[in-house]
C-alpha cells in the first residue's frame, strides 16, 4: 500500500523538478488559505442568534443572518401569507426535474409533456393568482431564488427549441430569405451585451408600444433574456449539425423522409448528443447571467442578498461576506449539479452510438 | 414521350455541370423492369453522379430524367414519391448510429409509409433474415462489422418495398473478406427480379448477376452492352483499357 502511494506521488506530483515546484507552491497556497477559510465558514461561524451574536464575534461567518433572511432569499417580498403557493410550485418543479433526470421513472414522456406544457401554465396561475379565488401577487413582489428559477427555466426551455430552429434556418442554403433572417437575428443578439438587452427590455421597448399598453417588466426581461440565449444556443447547435456526416442527411433523403422528419428523427438527436457539453455550458452561463436582472430593478437571489446586506440592523463587517458566500454556494450547487448530470448523460450515450 | 409500364428509369439528354466542370454529357439510358444494370468506369467518370441523379441526391441542369413515369424536377412532392420507390445503398452505409438495427429498418416505413409499428418490425425482421443477420436486430450499427452494416443498409432499403434499388459502390469501403457476403446478398436480390442499378468495380458480380453493363468515361457513356457481350467483345478502346486494368491482376 505504502509503496503504491509512494509510486503515485512520484509519478504524479514529483516527476520533474518543475512539477515538484508546482506541487510545493500549490501545497503552500492550500496551507495558507484552507485553514482560514474553514475557520471562518465553519469553526468560528455564528450559526444562531440575532445581530448581536454576530457583532460579538467577527472572526467567523454570520450564518445567523442567512437564517434570519432565508425566507426573503427564497421568495423575495412575495406576500408571506401566500408563500404556500410558491412552495407548491417549487416542490412540483424539483420533483418533476428529479423524476425526469432519473431514467427508471415510468412514463417519462408523459411527465416531460406535463412539465413542459401543463406545469408552466399551472405555475403562472399559482404564482400570479387572480383566478380561482387566489389573491393577486404582482410580479414586482416576486424575488429571490424563485425569480432566479423562473427566469432561468424560461430561458432554458425557450432557448433550446428556438436555438434549434435558428440553427436549421442558418443552415438552409436553398432558402436564402430564411437563412438571412436567421443570421441577422443571431448576430444581433450575440453582438449586444446582455446588460444592454435588459436595458432595452426595461426602458426602450415600452417606448415603441402604444401608451395604453403595458407589458409586465418581468415578462419583458424573460423574453429578451430567452431570445439572447437562443442566439448562443443556435450557434452551439449549428456546430453539432456541421459535425455530422453528409451521408446522414442523404441516408434520410434517400428513404423518402421529409425535411422536418429527417431533422427531428436523424439529424437533431445526433447533433444534440455531440453538443451536450456545450449545451450544458450555455445553460450554466444562462443560469448565472440571471443575476444581471438586478440592474433593471428585479431582485433575484443575488439581488436580494445584495439589498438585504444594506439593512442597518445587520451592519456588521462579516455580514456581506456571509451573504455573498451563501449566494455563491447556492449558485455553485445548481451549476455543478447541471455539470454532473451532463457528464453522466455523456458517459451513458457515449458507449453506444457513433461508428 | 411514350413510357410503357415496363420502363423504370428513362434518361434523355441528361447534362450536369459542377461549376465549369461538365460532369455528365448527354446521357441517354433506359432501364426496364427487372433489369440489372452495372455501371463501371474509371474514378471521376461520373458514374456515381449519374446514379445519384436517379433519386435526385444530385440535381441535373439539362435533359429529362423520369422514374416510373414521374419526371424529376424541383417539385419536392414528386421527388419524395420517387424516393419512396427507389432504395439506395451507399459506399459508406449511412446507417443511423443512434438507432438500433431494427429501428434503422422500421424508421422510414413507419414515418413515410405510415405502416403500423408492429407490422414494420415484422417486415424488418423478415428482411434482416434475408440478409442473414436477424440476430443483430437489437444492436447498434457501431457494434457491427462493415459487411454486416452494409447488409443492414440493404435490408433498410428493402423494408420500403422499393421497385428499384441503387447501389453506389457498395463494397468499396469493405475489407476484402467481407465483400463476398454483401455480393451474395446482392446476387440473391437480383434473382428475385428486382430492378437494380449498380455502380461497382466487382466485375465478377457484373458477369454473374447483370444483364447489361455500361462503361462511362469523362461524363459520357462510352459503351453499353449485354453483360456477356461487354466482357467478351468490348469495342471502345478506353473500355478495353479500363477492363484490362481492372481484370489484369
Amino acid at each position: 500500500m505504502l509503496a503504491n502511494a509512494n509510486y503515485w506521488l512520484k509519478t504524479n506530483l514529483f516527476s520533474t523538478p518543475l512539477n515538484s515546484t508546482f506541487t510545493g507552491l500549490t501545497l503552500a497556497f492550500l496551507i495558507l488559505v484552507v485553514p482560514g477559510l474553514l475557520d471562518f465558514t465553519l469553526f468560528s461561524a455564528v450559526w444562531s442568534g440575532g445581530p448581536d451574536a454576530c457583532r460579538a464575534n467577527t472572526d467567523g461567518a454570520c450564518w445567523a443572518f442567512i437564517g434570519a433572511r432565508f425566507p426573503q432569499f427564497v421568495y423575495g417580498v412575495y406576500e408571506a401569507s401566500e408563500r404556500w403557493r410558491v412552495n407548491i410550485v417549487l416542490a412540483i418543479f424539483f420533483i418533476g426535474i428529479a423524476a425526469l433526470a432519473y431514467e427508471g421513472t415510468p412514463r417519462r414522456n408523459l411527465i416531460a409533456l406535463g412539465m413542459l406544457v401543463v406545469f408552466p401554465i399551472f405555475s403562472v396561475i399559482m404564482l400570479s393568482g387572480g383566478v380561482f379565488g387566489l389573491e393577486v401577487v404582482t410580479t414586482t413582489n416576486w424575488g429571490g431564488f424563485l425569480l432566479t428559477l423562473v427566469i432561468a427555466s424560461f430561458g432554458i426551455v425557450v432557448s433550446l427549441p428556438l436555438g434549434c430552429l435558428l440553427a436549421f434556418g442558418r443552415q438552409s442554403d436553398n432558402v436564402p430569405l430564411i437563412r438571412t433572417l436567421c443570421i441577422i437575428f443571431i448576430e444581433f443578439w450575440r453582438g449586444v451585451p446582455l446588460i444592454t438587452v435588459l436595458f432595452m427590455a426595461s426602458f426602450m421597448f415600452p417606448l415603441f408600444l402604444p401608451s395604453d399598453v403595458t407589458i409586465d417588466i418581468l415578462l419583458r426581461a424573460m423574453v429578451f433574456f430567452a431570445l439572447f440565449s437562443s442566439a448562443y444556443m443556435a450557434e452551439v447547435i449549428r456546430g453539432g449539425l456541421q459535425g455530422l456526416d453528409k451521408g446522414q442527411y442523404e441516408g434520410g433523403e434517400s428513404l423518402g423522409l421529409r425535411y422536418w422528419q429527417s431533422m427531428r428523427l436523424i439529424i437533431l438527436p445526433q447533433a444534440l448528443k455531440i453538443q451536450i457539453p456545450a449545451i450544458v455550458n450555455t445553460f450554466i452561463g444562462l443560469f448565472k447571467d440571471t443575476t444581471l436582472v438586478l440592474i433593471i430593478g428585479l431582485f433575484d437571489l443575488l439581488g436580494t442578498v445584495h439589498s438585504s446586506i444594506a439593512d442597518p440592523k445587520w451592519s456588521i463587517p462579516t455580514v456581506p461576506y456571509s451573504g455573498y458566500l451563501f449566494a455563491a454556494f447556492v449558485f455553485f450547487v445548481f451549476c455543478y449539479g447541471m455539470s454532473l448530470y451532463s457528464q453522466f448523460i455523456e458517459r451513458k450515450y457515449g458507449i453506444k452510438g457513433h461508428t | 414521350m411514350t413510357t410503357d409500364n415496363n420502363t423504370m428509369v428513362e434518361i434523355t439528354n441528361l447534362n450536369k455541370w459542377y461549376g465549369k466542370f461538365h460532369a455528365l454529357k448527354d446521357i441517354n439510358l433506359k432501364v426496364t423492369a427487372g433489369e440489372r444494370l452495372v455501371i463501371c468506369g474509371p474514378s471521376g467518370s461520373g458514374k456515381s453522379t449519374l446514379l445519384r441523379c436517379v433519386n435526385r441526391l444530385e440535381v441535373h441542369q439539362a435533359g429529362t430524367l423520369t422514374v416510373k413515369g414521374i419526371e424529376l424536377t424541383n417539385n419536392l412532392k414528386r421527388i419524395n414519391e420517387v424516393r419512396r420507390e427507389v432504395g439506395m445503398v451507399f459506399q459508406s452505409f449511412n446507417l443511423f448510429p443512434h438507432m438500433t438495427v431494427l429501428e434503422n429498418c422500421t424508421l422510414a416505413p413507419i414515418w413515410v409509409r405510415n405502416v403500423p409499428q408492429k407490422e414494420a418490425r415484422e417486415t424488418a425482421l423478415k428482411y434482416l433474415e434475408r440478409v442473414k443477420i436477424p440476430e443483430q436486430a437489437y444492436k447498434y450499427p457501431g457494434q457491427l462489422s462493415g459487411g454486416q452494416q452494409q447488409r443492414v443498409a440493404i435490408a433498410r432499403s428493402l423494408c420500403m418495398n422499393p421497385e428499384i434499388m441503387l447501389f453506389d459502390e457498395p463494397t468499396s469501403a469493405l475489407d476484402p473478406e467481407m465483400i463476398k457476403e454483401v455480393l451474395d446478398v446482392m446476387v440473391e436480390l437480383a434473382e428475385t427480379g428486382m430492378t437494380m442499378l449498380c455502380v461497382t468495380h466487382e466485375m465478377g458480380f457484373a458477369r454473374q448477376a447483370a444483364n447489361r453493363v455500361i462503361c462511362m468515361d469523362q461524363g459520357e457513356i462510352i459503351e453499353a452492352k449485354e453483360s456477356n457481350d461487354f466482357f467478351d467483345n468490348p469495342t471502345h478502346p478506353r473500355t478495353i483499357e479500363f477492363l484490362s486494368k481492372i481484370l489484369g491482376h
